[in-house]
């Protein structure tokens, strides 16, 4: 694989180049069914990035109505009627499970489409280069004005281009950072500067890189700075889809005029003109002629732009197609196509998807409302009181992850006459000791639980409690109680 | 560098390869991006300005200061300081509040709590250990046996004021005499003494032990201090005998040496050296940590 057309190697020179200079991408505008479902997404997607921290979701007192919102201080995410809390952290981790499997499937699905049609650094880059076709206009144009020297219309062009770019990442970091605080507080505080500084640094990071990568580096991004090239093509096979140019059906390339003279003569010629279409479109300045790339992001703009040409010569559509490997073969070898889209790999990425996603609903729908924790002290393990009983110490946490206060008592299990005490404690409730911990809240206690000391020589089994006196609900925890022949 | 011949030219790329052949298998000769070099460079002047603006080069007795003049240790200062404001409200809700309120107010407890445990950590550690469990001859502050009181008054009072700390006029003094050092027991009269106290126990004693005796001297002499029946006196910091926390030990070898030397253990006063939110916090916490009275 190459970087064939981002690169001017000096091919007659006796030493090659160490370091090249970066050969500038002209992409041309192109209409067609790719096309169109590239916009299509992009539309959708930063229709959600923009306008998602707007959406409300009434979640009720003491709780944020804000349908997406990652509350950092108050170590709380929440999304539409999920909560999460900074130790539930693994829903994360399974959604990061589900993204790269998702990858993964797509790939071996067809190939890099999530580098053609998702990806933020494309949906982005895609964006600025239609502002940059809408203000310098096309390939040819910006070309030529390129080669002149500079004047004062291609100077108002192009600072026109970059003020709308920087625009763009400006809004981009800007609704970045509302994702993180209620939005439209945010955006008041933001505009009479009253919001947290570090608001204004994110703003402004975001706004250079979005304008960096988007604008000035694009498919430089792809090619040196992200790993999924490279993961890619040691994952893909023969029976996944790829924007391939079937050199079956193009070669011999010859020009319009020659092939209609050789096939009127009978003689074979290929379908390809070499009219260079596939590779003015195309967003990374690939050459999709020459074969699978480490460039080529699977846009399928190169099919769009070949089919328009094989329309106006009056060949078949679909010369750069998405196509299998394995088809390519066959088709030398006159067999029929085949598609195999369930493979081993297939199925085993759509097994864990569904697998990880089963777990992940299963957990979130029995998941518990309140928690408890217990934490044996490590330091003294037992303490000996002064009429030989033994005491042993526990940091209890009691999470109560509902909007409204509730009481809990705290029940031990497992010893015999076991004393149980909350230190610093409340009220009493049928013996039991019962502590409030407020909304959405957590609260730490000081446990302490002293028992004769039986002799026994294993740590005792004991069972932590909590009941919401209110429904009676319950969460359980489980230690030890340990005396001086339990110590191991 | 090799020599670029047409045979070096990848033939299906434009790409020239280093002429390198392994089985058959050519690499390619891709060129790194020169804005990749840029950033290099970028990164060594960046480095440079480090040198610059902050303290780095090392001279014979000093080192250069950086333009700026920023120290680490100004740093801690100023980070400190921040800190300190940040709690300020809260301290000043601990000056303000009485020991048993800031007990009964869970909020208050945490704060006190957290803070009295870093306190702790630094301050009474290296004596009581890190979970104030104690060594030999440094009490456990976990437990319910408390020399000069477990309240969380008695607590806060030692914390001040130390125990036999000359420095502070208001520590808390006793001193058990050295009555086998200063000879005002015969050895065998010790013994008795120690068989005797763990007796009081309930702890077993040797055979051929002369209880009688000890007990005769027991009470004229450790009586005034530990009590009739060993039950000890927290005004002059006497332990109680007859329970099962030890403070040196319960076998008879360990009586015999602390009946021989006498003496106490030391407590600086801590009300010279923190302040006081910091030393009620620690109250707090040695009385939360189970055994408070």
């Amino acid at each position: 694989m190459s970087l064939t057309t981002s690169f001017d190697p000096h091919l007659d020179e006796p030493e090659a180049p160490l370091y090249a200079a970066r050969k500038k991408i002209y992409p041309q505008g192109v209409s067609g069914f790719f096309r169109r479902t590239k916009t299509t997404i992009l539309i959708i997607t930063l229709g959600i990035y923009y306008f998602l921290p707007f959406l409300r979701w009434d979640r009720g007192p003491n709780a944020p109505n804000q349908a997406l919102l990652i509350d950092l201080p108050h170590r709380r995410a929440y999304f539409f009627f999920i909560e999460i809390w900074p130790q539930e952290v693994y829903y994360l981790t399974g959604l990061l499970i589900i993204a790269a499997m998702v990858l993964f499937l797509m790939n071996a699905m067809a190939g890099r489409i999530w580098c053609g049609y998702l990806c933020p650094q494309t949906v982005w880059t895609d964006l600025f280069m239609a502002v940059e076709r809408m203000i310098e206009g096309d390939r040819r144009t910006r070309m030529n004005r390129d080669a002149e020297p500079m004047n004062l219309e291609t100077f108002s062009y192009k600072l026109l281009k970059h003020s709308l770019w920087l625009l763009i990442a400006w809004w981009t970091g800007g609704v970045w950072v509302l994702y993180f605080a209620d939005a439209p507080t945010l955006v008041k505080d933001l505009i009479q500067f009253e919001a947290d500084p570090i608001a204004y640094v994110s703003i402004l990071t975001l706004t250079l890189t979005t304008y960096v990568f988007a604008g000035l580096m694009r498919e430089q991004v792809c090619l040196y700075m992200c790993p999924w090239p490279r993961i890619q093509a040691a994952m893909t096979d023969e029976y996944a889809l790829n924007v391939t140019y079937r050199v079956d059906r193009g070669e011999p390339r010859m020009s319009f005029k020659k092939a209609t003279h050789a096939r009127s003569l009978g003689e074979t010629a290929g379908d390809c003109i070499d009219c260079q279409q596939c590779v003015a479109v195309c967003p990374t300045g690939v050459d999709i002629r020459h074969g699978a790339d480490l460039g080529c992001i699977q846009c399928g703009l190169c099919i769009d732009a070949c089919d328009e040409i094989m329309e106006k010569i009056g060949r078949p559509t679909r010369l750069i197609a998405y196509d299998t490997e394995v088809n390519l073969k066959r088709r030398k070898e006159g067999l029929t196509e085949i598609f195999r889209p369930f493979r081993a790999r297939t199925i085993l990425y759509m097994a864990i998807i569904t697998a990880v996603s089963g777990v992940m609903l299963y957990a979130l729908l029995t998941r518990a409302p309140f928690t408890v924790s217990v934490i044996h002290d490590r330091n003294p393990i037992f303490v000996k009181l002064s009429d030989g009983h033994i005491r042993n110490g526990y940091t209890v946490r009691i999470a109560n992850m509902l909007p409204s206060e509730r009481i809990f008592t705290l029940a031990v299990e497992g010893l015999h006459d076991a004393h149980v005490e909350i230190i610093g404690g409340e009220t009493l409730i049928d013996g039991r000791p019962s502590v409030s911990v407020g909304p959405d809240q957590t609260r730490e206690l000081r446990v302490t639980v002293r028992a004769l000391d039986g002799r026994e020589e294993e740590p005792t089994h004991l069972e932590f409690t909590i009941r919401d006196e209110s429904d009676g609900r319950t969460a359980e925890a489980r230690d030890y109680f340990r005396t001086p022949h339990s110590i191991h | 560098m090799t020599n670029k011949t047409e045979a070096n030219v990848d033939p299906h790329k434009v790409v020239g390869t280093t002429g390198h052949d392994w089985d058959g298998i050519a690499e390619l000769n891709t060129p790194l991006p020169r804005w990749w070099l840029w950033t290099f460079y970028l990164t060594i002047i960046w480095a440079l300005g480090y040198w610059v603006v902050y303290p780095a080069i090392p001279l014979a007795t000093s080192f250069t200061k950086g333009v700026f003049g920023w120290t680490s240790r100004e740093q801690v200062v100023k980070d400190l300081e921040g800190l300190n404001t940040l709690r300020g409200p809260m301290t000043a809700k601990i000056e303000a509040a009485s020991l048993q309120d800031i007990a009964k107010t869970p909020e208050l407890l945490s704060f006190a709590r957290a803070q009295g445990g870093a306190a702790f950590a630094v301050n009474c550690s290296p004596c009581h250990g890190a979970g104030a469990q104690g060594f030999k001859g440094y009490p456990n502050l976990n437990d319910d046996d408390w020399l000069w009181g477990g309240s969380v008054d008695a607590i806060h009072t030692t914390l001040q004021h130390g125990i036999r700390w000359d420095a502070d006029k208001d520590t808390r003094s006793s001193m058990m005499p050295a009555f086998g050092k200063d000879g005002l027991l015969k050895p065998n009269e010790i013994s008795a003494s120690a068989d005797y106290v763990r007796s009081l126990a309930g702890l077993p004693t040797e055979k051929d032990a002369d209880l009688k005796l000890g007990q005769k001297l027991f009470t004229d002499n450790c009586a005034a201090c530990h009590g009739e029946t060993g039950e000890g006196n927290q005004d002059v910091g006497a332990p109680k005998l007859s329970d099962k926390v030890w403070l040196y030990g319960s076998d008879k070898a360990t009586i015999i040496e602390r009946i021989t030397l006498g003496g106490g253990g030391q407590m600086p006063a801590w009300s010279q050296r923190l302040d006081s939110p910091t030393i009620k916090s620690l109250a707090i916490y040695v009385h939360t940590l189970g055994g408070g009275q």
